[in-house]
């Protein structure tokens, strides 16, 4: 197979595009969308390699239907991806919320910029993470990803497909304008030495009668494509294990979305990804996501020459969230700092962790520049004289 | 090593282009970290215009310029508003015809190299087009500079232009090189 642009070497190239070859190359090969600042460059660049891969790349009408447009894609057996910013993620709740219920694999790229409304287009902000993890209605789980690199933007980008296929679910990348629009290197695989994860399907007739059962004992039920021999239903509506509409037996409701959430839940060690600098023998913690735990990194090496022994928590996976390596954190620190490009948000789930054991503060930032390290070294050292 | 570059002009001089060969060749073709990053605004032409690049012989964490230890500047605009932020020491580029009103003050205090050059009016002469002035600049950038190997350059500028304009632009950046070994002699 022929790419349309360089493997096996390594470029120089934005957030966005990386985003795009990543995604080729984890074998997407159905790209629906919508234009928006500052997620563009991936349409641009699917639009551009699609049709160069036996690939789909189509403009929708709006972000409601792009989402739609990857469901239906997903079922018919394609790898498929959105990519949007936050007026369009706010658009695409409603069929993320049916991707969940149906068990679709699907990736949703989400670079964001601030809000609320159209906001400040061309500005990052990190204010999409709660409705990232809760802003489609239900109750329910998904898997959330933050990159702070362009590599990383690659990486992830990869692993969201093998993630969304491996557990039936939709898998949002949850990337910010800085990340999308930074130029840096990135080390493009050979696409023999990539990990691909592909959806299980029914072995047999038997099989494809239950795809949304638990007939593996593993959570995940396989998937049946459609004109693949067989006749699956498929619907929003709470269902049995054969996909029938079922709305008003409360157990049934129950044990389908005991289901969903668990096969993310139980999976959490699986799934949840994260790196520690210089955390070991901390007695201040900093927990960060995305763009900003470049700074953080920055400002730990800043505290620890001014003599405070402060360690990064850097989150490469926002959900599922590890409330019980928070807890360890806290029992080991006496303060937990959570620089956000947002009013707070990740900031409570890390409060919650905590768990009373540490105290936790907020550094947050909005109106569209990353916190620079001294802005964190000087909220930590502030708050660090007043206790 | 940690070296901060920033460059500013208006849109349409090749500030942005010239930032992606500069973070192209320091990655790609000397092995070196590199992030470059644009402000991003809905000007595309005549507006303001400002790219950064900062390159590092280790992975770079905080993306941005905090204190430039070089520039370059094609705009009055440019010069008045970031010629404060410079680093101490650090090495200036301008162009000369574009930045009629200079503070000397602020140049002094900061400690500037300052290398102020009709860079249009050169790359005009030079080449018979203008808007080859951002890569005869990033010749004369690397000269002076040494950030990356004039080998690295070369490759990452013609990784970068259209197809047939080649011979053009390595003519504007062998150009650069000129003057800049020139203005070394002249130091020493």
């Amino acid at each position: 197979m022929r790419y349309p642009f360089p493997v096996g070497k390594s470029d120089f190239i934005q957030g966005d595009e990386a985003i795009a070859r990543a995604a080729i190359l984890a074998g997407c090969r159905f790209y629906a969308g919508y234009p928006i600042t500052p997620a563009s460059e991936i349409f641009e660049a699917m639009a551009l390699y699609m049709p160069l891969v036996d690939g789909v790349s189509i403009q929708m009408e709006d972000e409601l239907a792009s989402i739609a447009a990857i469901i239906g894609a997903s079922w018919v057996g394609a790898k498929a991806m959105t990519a949007t910013s936050g007026p369009g993620f706010s658009l695409m709740m409603e069929n993320l919320g049916y991707a969940i219920m149906t068990e679709t694999p699907i990736v949703v790229v989400d670079v964001q910029r601030s809000g609320p409304s159209t906001g400040q287009p061309t500005l990052a902000a990190q204010g999409d993470v709660m409705q990232a993890i809760w802003g489609t209605h239900g109750d329910h789980s998904l898997i959330v990803l933050t990159p702070a690199t362009v590599q990383e933007a690659f990486d992830m980008t990869i692993r969201a497909f093998n993630l969304a296929e491996k557990y039936r679910t939709p898998v949002i990348l949850l990337t910010d304008a800085e990340v999308g629009h930074m130029r840096e290197r990135v080390n493009i695989p050979n696409p023999e030495d990539i990990e691909l994860v592909y959806r299980k399907l029914p072995a047999n007739e038997e099989e494809a009668k239950y795809p949304f059962g638990d007939i593996h004992g593993d959570l995940i039920p396989p998937m049946p494509i459609f004109g693949k021999g067989y006749r699956t239903y498929v619907t929003g509506l709470t269902h049995d294990e054969k996909g029938r509409p079922k709305t008003v037996d409360a157990e049934i409701h129950h044990k389908l979305i005991e289901r969903i959430v668990n096969k993310i839940e139980k999976n959490k060690k699986d799934i949840i990804d994260y790196e520690t600098f210089e955390l070991d023998d901390a007695e201040v913690a900093i927990v960060s996501y995305g763009i900003v735990a470049r700074s953080a990194i920055r400002a730990v090496k800043m505290l620890r020459g001014e003599g405070i022994k402060a360690g990064l928590l850097k989150l490469n996976v926002v959900w599922p969230f590890d409330f019980e390596m928070i807890e360890k954190i806290a029992e080991q620190v006496h303060a937990i700092y959570v620089p956000e490009m947002n009013l707070g948000q990740l900031y409570h789930l890390v409060k919650e962790g905590a768990n009373g054991k540490a105290r936790v503060e907020l550094i947050p930032k909005i109106g569209g520049e990353v916190h620079t390290p001294q802005e964190i070294v000087k909220a930590v050292k502030r708050c660090e004289k007043c206790i | 090593m940690r070296k901060e570059v920033l460059i500013s002009g208006f849109g349409g001089q090749g500030v942005i282009l010239a930032s992606v060969i500069l973070g192209r060749a320091a990655t790609v073709y000397e092995g070196l970290y590199a992030v470059q990053t644009q402000s991003y605004g809905p000007e595309s032409r005549g507006g303001a215009s400002r790219a950064e690049v900062v390159i590092s012989d280790e992975p770079i964490d905080y993306p941005k310029a905090l204190r430039p230890d070089y520039a370059i500047f094609f705009s009055q605009e440019a010069y008045q508003k970031y010629l404060s932020q410079l680093k101490e020491g650090a090495t200036l580029i301008l162009e000369k015809d574009l930045i009629p009103h200079r503070n000397e003050e602020v140049e002094k205090k900061l400690k500037l190299k300052v290398y102020a050059l009709p860079l249009t009016e050169i790359a005009e002469e030079t080449t018979g087009l203008s808007l080859t002035m951002n890569i005869l600049t990033l010749g004369l950038f690397v000269a002076l500079t040494k950030i990356v190997s004039r080998k690295a350059i070369e490759k990452a500028v013609l990784d970068a232009v259209p197809k047939g304009t080649e011979q053009i632009n390595l003519k504007a950046l062998y150009k650069g090189f000129e003057l800049g070994e020139k203005a070394l002699k002249e130091e020493l």
